[in-house]
């Protein structure tokens, strides 16, 4: 009997799929082997494996890169959970490598220093599964159809303040709201607004070569995608949005987060699931604040949980975000 | 007829969707006194050391194997109702099996392929980052890919590697649910 069995890998459902295993859990940035099994014991669905937390980014500064893959590996050998690392935005060659080295998903992230001024990363060519930060509905809506399977809110890494978070998810949430009451045709405009933003390669040439700017529908603006194909990409992900009165892909909290009261606030404002950066290991206890992370979170509807967590645990001192001079802020990169 | 999901850590609205599809009330399962007012249980799909810690806190394993409620469980949920986990003992030793966590490697190794169901027929398998079934003391294997048993039945309860939620097929769901008239 002839049975073709038809094993595909790197498809869209199993990036989707895998995001959607995630879901109620927390992921937690890890620096160490050591720091990978603290979080595993401690509930973490996953870990993230970092060179520097963004608490530490912030404060020695210079370029912060994709993790050194001794690091990844050394993290990735300590666990069974899965394992997450992060490459610059727009960085392919990054992502290409932490696919060779088989991590479980990448994080385009804001917290390193970005790589291309004008593009993200062509998810699709990549066969494990990104996630991606997202100020509002416009910056989820570019990075899904550029192939993401999840998205993060940027919140303001490595503070501790959970303000920035909840103003990208009140945004996002806002910004659902807004399609779930919008006709085909104001979608659309919105969809042609969205499309916007892969502009500027193209804008910034012809300014350059002929002083001025003409764009059509037929023009190719990243990829192999011409602007009007763009267009209908964002148009559709707005439909599905439209559809299921939520992001069609796994969306998290991140940004911010430094304490069990923090990841329930996001629960709360409907988030997925949470991702931990420098609060777990910037905190006085590190192991009793990750467990208390998770119980909290897996526990968002109980406040006698919260309270029980919350009971002498402390948390890192933090930065206020509102006292930051702009240019210190890193939720500003990506477009 | 009410049929409970496991509401832990993992996909449980993509149960909840497939309970929808064949017209069964689908009731959140957070804490132990869900268990008392349901007629079966699915275990969803997530991880497993995860779902099983909080398990054990809110002392639903032990709760769950007194009152005899039949259960799916969906590839972490299959792990956690198998008696052999990676040769140690599992938390709920419900469906009598070994089994061996990630053992296809990590999520590049994620897969699907069409399989052959007993009782249910053609249908595409989605694998992630799954266990691998290694040995089956009771109960029938419904289906197997590369050799391996990927589905097993056990009275009233079935376990399986892959995620017929996330491919969006109802009919393994459909299974279960008859197996509990």
């Amino acid at each position: 009997m002839s049975y073709e069995l038809n094993v595909k890998y790197g498809t869209d459902l199993l990036k989707k799929g895998f995001a959607k295993m995630t879901k109620g859990g927390v992921i937690m940035d890890v620096t160490t082997a050591e720091q990978a099994k603290i979080a595993e014991e401690a509930g973490a669905i996953s870990v993230m494996a970092l060179e520097r937390v963004p608490a530490d980014i912030r404060a020695e500064g210079g370029v912060a890169r994709m993790a050194d893959p001794l690091k990844i590996k050394e993290i990735m050998d300590a666990v069974t959970i899965p394992v997450m690392a992060k490459v610059r935005i727009g960085h392919l060659a990054e992502a290409k490598a932490l696919e060779a080295l088989g991590v479980d998903m990448i994080d385009e992230s804001e917290v390193l220093t970005p790589a291309d001024p004008f593009f993200h990363v062509n998810k699709r060519e990549i066969k494990i599964p990104f996630v991606c930060g997202a100020r509002n509905l416009g910056e989820a809506v570019r990075r899904i159809w550029e192939g993401a399977a999840m998205i993060r809110t940027k919140g303001e890494a490595g503070t501790g303040d959970i303000i920035e978070a909840v103003r990208h998810v009140r945004m996002m949430n806002q910004g659902i709201m807004e399609v779930k009451m919008s006709d085909d045709n104001e979608i659309w405009d919105m969809a042609v607004h969205i499309a916007k933003s892969y502009e500027n390669l193209i804008a910034q040439t012809r300014e350059m070569l002929h002083g001025k700017v003409v764009i059509s529908d037929e023009d190719v603006v990243f990829a192999n995608f011409t602007y009007g194909e763009i267009k209908k990409g964002m148009y559709d992900v707005l439909k599905e949005i439209k559809a299921a009165g939520r992001l069609p892909v796994v969306n998290f909290a991140a940004g911010g987060v430094a304490s069990p009261a923090d990841a329930v606030l996001m629960m709360e404002h409907g988030v997925d699931g949470i991702f931990v950066g420098s609060g777990i290991f910037k905190s006085q206890d590190p192991k009793r604040m990750a467990s208390s992370v998770v119980q909290a979170t897996a526990a968002w509807d109980d406040p006698e949980i919260l309270v029980e967590v919350s009971k002498g645990l402390g948390g890192m001192k933090g930065r206020n975000v509102e006292k930051m001079d702009e240019s210190e802020k890193i939720q500003g990169r990506g477009w | 007829m009410r049929v409970g999901i496991l509401d832990i850590q993992g996909d449980v609205s993509e149960h909840l969707e497939m309970l929808k599809k064949i017209n069964v009330e689908g009731v959140m399962v957070r804490y132990k006194k869900d268990l008392d007012s349901i007629d079966g249980l699915i275990i969803p799909g997530g991880e497993s050391t995860v779902i099983g810690s909080i398990l054990k806190a809110r002392g639903m394993d032990k709760y769950i194997l007194d009152i005899k409620i039949p259960v799916m469980g969906t590839c972490a949920g299959l792990i956690l109702i198998s008696e052999k986990v990676d040769d140690k003992d599992g938390l709920m030793p419900i469906l009598k099996i070994s089994v061996s966590r990630n053992a296809y490697g990590t999520q590049r190794e994620s897969f699907e392929t069409d399989l052959k169901i007993n009782d249910v027929g053609s249908f595409r398998g989605v694998f992630i980052r799954a266990p691998r079934i290694d040995e089956v003391r009771k109960g029938v294997v419904l289906s197997y890919f590369n050799g391996k048993p990927v589905m097993v039945k056990d009275g009233r309860n079935i376990g399986l590697t892959f995620h017929p939620e996330i491919y969006g097929d109802e009919r393994i769901h459909k299974l279960f649910v008859d197996g509990l008239d």
